[in-house]
């Protein structure tokens, strides 16, 4: 007669027990600051079709002390979010060109590479208005 | 066992996922901390400047297609961040975040076809 | 050759006691080339003949010494002592129920395994005289890390989902599907697809990523399963845009 030992285990507490857990935790976490981050820029772009003023509003909540704040950690999220994207990605999607698997750093390479274009090209194009 | 529905909100979240990996950093650092910080031009964020930056329709479409898959990300993310810190009403939880970002679309939509 | 006295701190559970597990402490002199095994063979060959626990081949083939070292599941022959510190704390399995000291009850990942048909399914199967069934050294090399599967389970030990989840099929199980559905000989993939691509599948992953960490045949579940997704994730699409084309790849399967 079998009398198996089930050991508990923490519904709340458990990405606590290893390092590799509590990083994917922070990955994962990311979606509540990118989730609010997306509902600020919505807001943005509804007060924008507003008019002048109720966008002026907008824009000194935005770049006042909490705004820039919030931002901030979001961007460290993003930018880890990038992170563990990019080094993913040849494990989901492995390239075999002419018969052979392509490395994955070079894919995680050309997936930096296409992100700076990206940066670059959304830099330009958002702030020439300014210039 | 039956196969699951999950791929539609699986398939926004790996295209979400994807677009903001390549977007998103620098879409923060210029909307978010770059004027704060002095690093962005102040006019950047100005009503005339992105009102000229959306005057074309293509661009609405680029914007509505690139904000409404990040916001997707985040709310299927979300979904199961909430599983995995202990909150077992699932379907409760998806109903919460997917209407929210259904709202969020919709609120995106009107505004971009207002602008 | 050169000793090391270690503590190995060893989880023990006996069943008709009726008591929650202890740890209980022996000294053992390990020598510079010991693994973790040959110090466990050494507790029950010369301290302490009641202690359980599973091992074969001491050479990471037959997978099975599976167990938690220091907090990291590994395999027991693999695991050098030289690589840890004066203690050594060694429990069974995560994640399954012990039945014994480090002996855990695999059933669950046993019937798992076999819910996915991890076998050859051939559109025209041959009988053994007509030959076996041809490939090219490329068709294999789509899937030949997968196949390094030895079923020792430390992915199921590292899982959190797992652990949160018993209807999970699991990384092992999953990996081993998608092998099959890799191989050029293979037909059986939607007949796999009723539990692959179900929600206690493949959807209950969330890519944590810890069984290709702990895996010690680079077998990669994780990679598999998120590749198991993508192309799951076509299929509910094109199956929705062409309600036809499932039906006929069913039919098909059930001849």
């Amino acid at each position: 007669m079998s009398r198996p030992y089930i050991r508990p285990v923490s519904r709340t507490g458990w990405w606590l027990a290893q390092p590799r857990y509590v990083r994917y935790m922070l990955r994962e976490i990311s979606s509540l600051f990118i989730g609010g981050y997306m509902l600020i820029m919505i807001t943005g772009l509804y007060r924008l079709s507003q008019g002048p003023q109720e966008y002026a509003a907008f824009l000194t909540a935005l770049l006042g002390p909490a705004g820039v704040a919030y931002a901030l950690v979001t961007l460290v999220f993003a930018a880890y979010h990038t992170y563990t994207w990019f080094i993913v990605t040849p494990k989901a999607m492995p390239l075999v060109i002419a018969g052979k698997r392509v490395p994955g750093p070079l894919i995680v390479a050309a997936h930096w590479l296409g992100f700076a274009v990206v940066s670059v090209a959304l830099w330009l194009l958002m702030t020439a208005g300014g210039a | 066992m039956g196969r699951s529905h999950k791929p539609i909100v699986w398939g926004l979240f790996a295209a979400g996922g994807t677009v903001a990996a390549f977007v998103l950093p620098m879409l923060i650092l210029i909307t978010g901390t770059g004027v704060g910080l002095g690093l962005v031009p102040e006019s950047t964020l100005q009503y005339d400047n992105l009102r000229a930056l959306l005057t074309h329709s293509l661009t609405r479409l680029v914007v509505f297609g690139v904000l409404f898959l990040m916001l997707w990300h985040a709310a299927h993310r979300l979904r199961i961040t909430a599983h995995d810190l202990g909150v077992r009403a699932d379907t409760l939880v998806a109903t919460v975040v997917y209407a929210a970002a259904g709202l969020g679309s919709l609120l995106l939509a009107l505004a971009l076809i207002a602008i | 050759m050169s000793e090391r006295v270690v503590e190995l701190e060893i989880l023990r559970y006996d069943p008709d006691q009726g008591e929650a597990p202890h740890f209980q402490t022996y000294s053992v002199p390990c020598r510079e080339d010991w693994v973790v095994l040959d110090a466990i063979n050494y507790i029950k060959d010369e301290l302490d003949r009641t202690l359980s626990y599973r091992w074969s081949c001491h050479m990471a083939v037959c997978g099975s010494c599976g167990m938690v070292i220091n907090g990291e599941p590994a395999l027991a022959c693999h695991a050098f002592v030289r690589d840890y510190p004066d203690k050594i704390r060694v429990e069974p399995l995560h994640n399954f129920p012990v039945e014994r000291d480090l002996v855990v009850n695999m059933d669950d990942f046993i019937g798992k395994l076999t819910s996915v048909k991890p076998w050859l399914i051939a559109k025209d199967p041959k009988t053994i005289d007509e030959g076996a069934y041809r490939q090219s050294k490329a068709e294999l090399s789509v899937f030949k890390q997968y196949t390094a599967c030895i079923n020792c389970l430390l992915c199921y030990s590292a899982c959190p989902q797992y652990a949160l989840n018993d209807a999970f099929v699991g990384p092992a199980a999953l990996a081993l599907a998608h092998r099959y559905n890799q191989d050029s000989r293979d037909v059986g993939r939607s007949a796999r697809q009723d539990v692959v691509a179900s929600n206690p599948g493949i959807w209950e992953c969330s890519f944590v990523g810890a069984c290709s960490e702990v895996c010690p045949k680079s077998v990669d579940p994780a990679a598999a399963i998120q590749q198991s997704k993508i192309a799951s994730t076509g299929d509910y699409f094109l199956d929705f845009l062409m309600p036809w084309r499932n039906k006929s790849a069913q039919s098909g399967n059930d001849e």
